[in-house]
């Protein structure tokens, strides 16, 4: 395993905001590319080389039978797969759709729904094939991104921390917009990464980086109701950008009638 | 922790080259370092099963016993299973390359209690690399101890490290090695089965001495509890244990096991200081 | 330490001036999101005026009392550890081109006065002493903390008030300050009665227009200090609290709490004295270099228990028990004191309110037989 490292970064159904992230690296991109081959970038450029690929990260949800299809050949294409944001790691936001009818959303949509050829869920990667590593977040966090790709040139795994907003905005000296606001705050079960970007603005976390790796989202569902919220308050609050991951999921179907 | 010089920062760590690098088994290698720093080297000595912190540049620090001999603590041996990501990277570096080392660090083996006595030694899987640099210890000072016995256990023969090295242990005076695997094969000449049952092997004599254990902790458990059944005292069984240390001098707070710090207070132990908590899950 | 004087409530600005001119940057009570922290202070006038703080589990509120006093809000979430112990910091760099060097990153000797701090935070502080500085239970000293310590101007202030999640008293670490400060302020009606507790604490004194304190401003000083005490309501037993918690490992107390609890390490984060950090590393992009940092960890996260591809603590409820056991009893093993001062914060800043005290009682109150 020597020489330059062949990158490729892929879509599914996505906004693109998570490869502008990458886009939005400058100057470390051009570190990027003196230091590895990116083979295949479409938001970066019109020249996309087939596989194999050291490493792929894939931005956006399986949402039609192609991706289904797709996603297996870049699997077996790659030798890392990483999933980059909140449609590639949990289903995204387009994954509502999977708790409601499909079916009559392409209908009422739709003038001629036979040319709509998508799936009634939508899903995470790794549903579907092996993900070597998460990166969570609507959109993913740059800072986070470069530790990544740092991990990923210097040929180790990937270190994401998985756990709660709270230590993020304790080290920052942020005031607990729970505690001394009674702001439904979703912190404590989300995953860190993001920076405490909303508690730092007084602001209460909506969970767009996904659910911390073994949280209590029962108990805080409970503490909201405490606060006011109604049950529907708490599903809506849970079943959101990431309402797909199973923590989020289960969390939301306690309150829901 | 013993008088060794140290620089004021203890969080420091300094160049060490690796010298050779030796393959052990599948993912399973030997680095032996050399500190870079003349004065550093003169003034390193480290006992019988201390650990040193070494650092793969941008990947992290990551604590590994010292598995040389302590009569040569020039050139430190360290054995090392690619587990983790520093592990996995300490596994590209090759002869020549340059990476940190910090230590020793740790309370060792019980060399100055164990005096005049008879050594078993009983360990699983990688687990012997702790103990080995004991082993050299103590044949370096032969009429110090007692017999030696080596109880050794492996899942597949195909698992057995330091074949050479158990092989003039078995040659040296008073010294027996038994060594055990969950599986055999046909080339297999040692036991199968659990480590334990190595026990019935053992001459009941070498029971009045001290037991050293290294090994996964249900293991150590398991033999510990056996060891006392057949009449050891708590205070004569010694394990080494393992955690994930980020410091080594007590501050980090990842090694605790109840009011210990294995980094610090340990890595070894007797079983008396922490039979209790190893029977709790979660600590 | 004799009392130096009174200092009136108005000319506690010239302690500022007179700590700004020798050189140290000031930090005291802010006002910021709902709650009091500590932040750059300039002037007198910058501090807040009348505000009180009410606590309750999982609750802070600051509501103006308006009755001018200046220190009657207690505390806020911070204490004094974020100024020794950085939540996060860069221990050394590391340059890689063709040589390895390493280059430590001590912080810079800069003078920090902090105004405010509590008795259960001095009593934090020497708390964290013991685990970062050489002493009788530690081999090393942790050069970045000692920097800082070295550095660190304390000015405290006698509680003349309790939150009711405040429970020192029972912990006998305040509501007085006990050591550790170079100057202490008591208030009162219009005035502070002023006491130095170190020689730097003294020679500023010297500098203030200080009025000889009579024999009636050190009684009601002491009378409001200790009504403070006995308007505490929380108390911890810590009876026996060794054997009480390593004798209940499996109670079913720690499922119960592993119910309330969300894993969020709050707690540990407000805690004075949790003194745990992790250790990684942030490579340039270019491989070149790297700088070894360290920051806040708990023993809430998973990676904190981590071991070759697995943790040793999966479950809430060993994560809760290993914190609660270890600052209320294994601690005493490691430092010779309780890792727990009795400043409350963790109950104040816990989102579900957990209350340890409530835990300890619990279980407490039906232990499991010995086996």
């Amino acid at each position: 395993m020597t020489g330059r490292l062949r990158i490729a970064v892929h879509k599914f159904a996505s906004c693109d905001g998570c490869q502008i992230q990458f886009l939005n690296l400058e100057q470390d991109l051009l570190t990027l590319a003196s230091r590895a081959e990116i083979a295949h970038f479409a938001e970066a450029s019109s020249v996309m080389q087939p596989g194999p690929y050291d490493v792929s990260f894939v931005e956006g949800s399986i949402s039609t039978s192609a991706d289904l299809q797709r996603i297996q050949e870049i699997r077996a294409a790659s030798r890392l797969l990483i999933t980059i944001g909140a449609c590639a790691t949990a289903g995204g936001l387009q994954a509502l759709r999977n708790w409601k009818n499909h079916d009559e959303f392409v209908r009422a949509i739709y003038a001629r729904s036979e040319y709509i050829d998508s799936l009634a869920r939508s899903t995470p990667v790794s549903e579907h094939v092996k993900v070597d590593a998460e990166l969570w977040g609507c959109p993913i966090d740059q800072q986070q991104l470069k530790r990544v790709l740092s991990d990923v040139l210097a040929r180790i795994a990937p270190r994401i921390p998985g756990e709660s907003v709270c230590l993020e905005c304790k080290r920052a000296g942020h005031v607990c917009v729970l505690v001394a606001g009674d702001v439904p705050c979703l912190g404590p079960v989300t995953r860190t990464g993001c920076g405490a970007l909303c508690p730092r603005y007084e602001r209460d976390c909506y969970g767009c980086f996904g659910p911390q790796e073994d949280g209590n989202t029962r108990a805080l569902g409970r503490r909201f109701r405490e606060m006011g919220l109604s049950d529907a308050d708490i599903v809506r609050r849970l079943r959101f950008i990431n309402g797909w991951a199973p923590a989020f999921r289960a969390g939301a179907q306690v309150w829901e009638k | 922790m013993n008088a060794v010089a140290w620089p004021p920062n203890p969080y420091l760590p300094q160049a060490a080259q690796v010298v050779e690098r030796v393959e052990e088994g599948r993912d399973i290698f030997t680095l032996r370092l050399r500190l870079r720093d003349a004065e550093a080297r003169a003034a390193y000595r480290f006992q019988p099963g201390q650990f040193n912190m070494l650092y793969l540049s941008g990947a992290g620090e990551v604590a590994i016993s010292i598995v040389s001999d302590p009569d040569d603590p020039q050139l430190i041996d360290h054995t090392i299973r690619a587990a983790g990501r520093v592990t996995q990277g300490l596994q590209r570096l090759k002869a020549g390359d340059t990476l940190g080392l910090r230590g020793p660090f740790g309370r060792g083996w019980p060399v100055e209690a164990a005096r005049g006595r008879s050594l078993l030694l009983i360990t699983g899987g990688l687990g012997c690399a702790p103990t080995t640099s004991m082993i050299h210890y103590a044949l370096q000072r032969r009429g110090l101890y007692g017999a030696i016995t080596l109880c050794h256990g492996v899942k597949h023969p195909a698992d057995l490290i330091y074949g050479e090295r158990i092989q003039s242990w078995c040659a040296a005076p008073d010294t027996q090695v038994l060594l055990t695997a969950d599986k055999g094969a046909p080339e297999w000449r040692g036991r199968v089965g659990q480590v334990t049952q190595t026990l019935e092997d053992v001459d009941p004599a070498l029971f009045k001495g001290v037991a050293m254990m290294c090994g996964p902790e249900p293991m150590m458990r398991a033999v510990a509890e056996n060891l006392l059944r057949r009449g050891m005292a708590p205070a004569d069984i010694y394990l080494s244990m393992e955690r994930n240390m980020h410091c080594a001098v007590g501050h980090c707070g990842h090694c605790m096991f109840g009011g210990k710090f294995i980094c610090k207070d340990g890595p070894v132990f007797s079983y008396a200081e922490v039979r209790a908590l190893l029977a709790v899950k979660g600590f | 330490m004799p009392v130096a004087g009174l200092l009136k409530r108005g000319q506690l600005d010239v302690l500022i001036q007179t700590l700004r001119a020798r050189g140290y940057r000031v930090v005291g009570p802010r006002v910021k999101g709902g709650a009091i922290v500590y932040d750059e202070v300039s002037r007198a006038d910058e501090l807040p005026v009348g505000l009180v703080s009410v606590q309750q589990p999982g609750r802070y509120r600051l509501e103006d009392s308006a009755n001018g006093r200046l220190f009657d809000y207690v505390h806020g979430p911070e204490s004094l550890k974020r100024f020794l112990f950085a939540p996060q910091e860069t221990l050394w760099t590391v340059a890689q081109n063709g040589e390895v060097s390493f280059k430590e990153t001590l912080p810079e000797q800069r003078p920090l006065a902090v105004i405010g701090a509590r008795a259960c935070d001095l009593a934090g502080m020497e708390v964290q002493d013991r685990t970062f500085l050489k002493s009788q239970y530690n081999d090393f000293s942790d050069p970045y903390y000692a920097t800082r310590r070295e550095n660190l101007f304390i000015v405290a202030v006698n509680c003349t008030r309790s939150a009711a999640t405040c429970f020192c008293a029972s912990m006998n670490t305040g509501p007085r300050a006990r050591e550790g400060y170079d100057i202490a302020l008591t208030e009162l009606e219009d005035s502070f009665l002023v006491e130095a507790g170190s020689a730097a604490g003294a020679a500023v004194l010297a500098e203030l227009p200080l009025q000889p304190a009579r024999e009636m401003e050190t009684t009601q000083a002491a009378q409001a200090i200790e009504a403070a005490a006995r308007s505490q309501t929380r108390r911890l037993d810590t009876t026996d609290i060794q054997a009480l918690l390593f004798n209940n490992l499996e109670h079913p107390r720690w499922d119960d709490v592993a119910e309330r609890c969300l894993s969020c390490a709050n707690c540990t984060m407000v805690c004075p004295t949790c003194f745990c950090h992790r250790e990684t590393d942030v490579a340039s992009l270019d491989g070149k270099q790297s700088e070894h940092q360290r920051q806040w960890d708990s023993c809430f996260t998973l990676e904190h228990s981590y071991i070759h591809g697995a943790q040793i603590r999966p479950q809430i409820r060993q994560r809760y028990r290993q914190w609660l056991t270890h600052k209320l009893a294994s601690w005493i093993e490691q430092f010779g004191v309780s890792g727990c001062v009795g400043c409350g914060r963790c109950i104040t800043w816990c989102p579900t309110g957990i209350d340890l005290i409530e835990e300890v009682n619990a279980i407490r109150a039906q232990p499991e037989a010995k086996t």
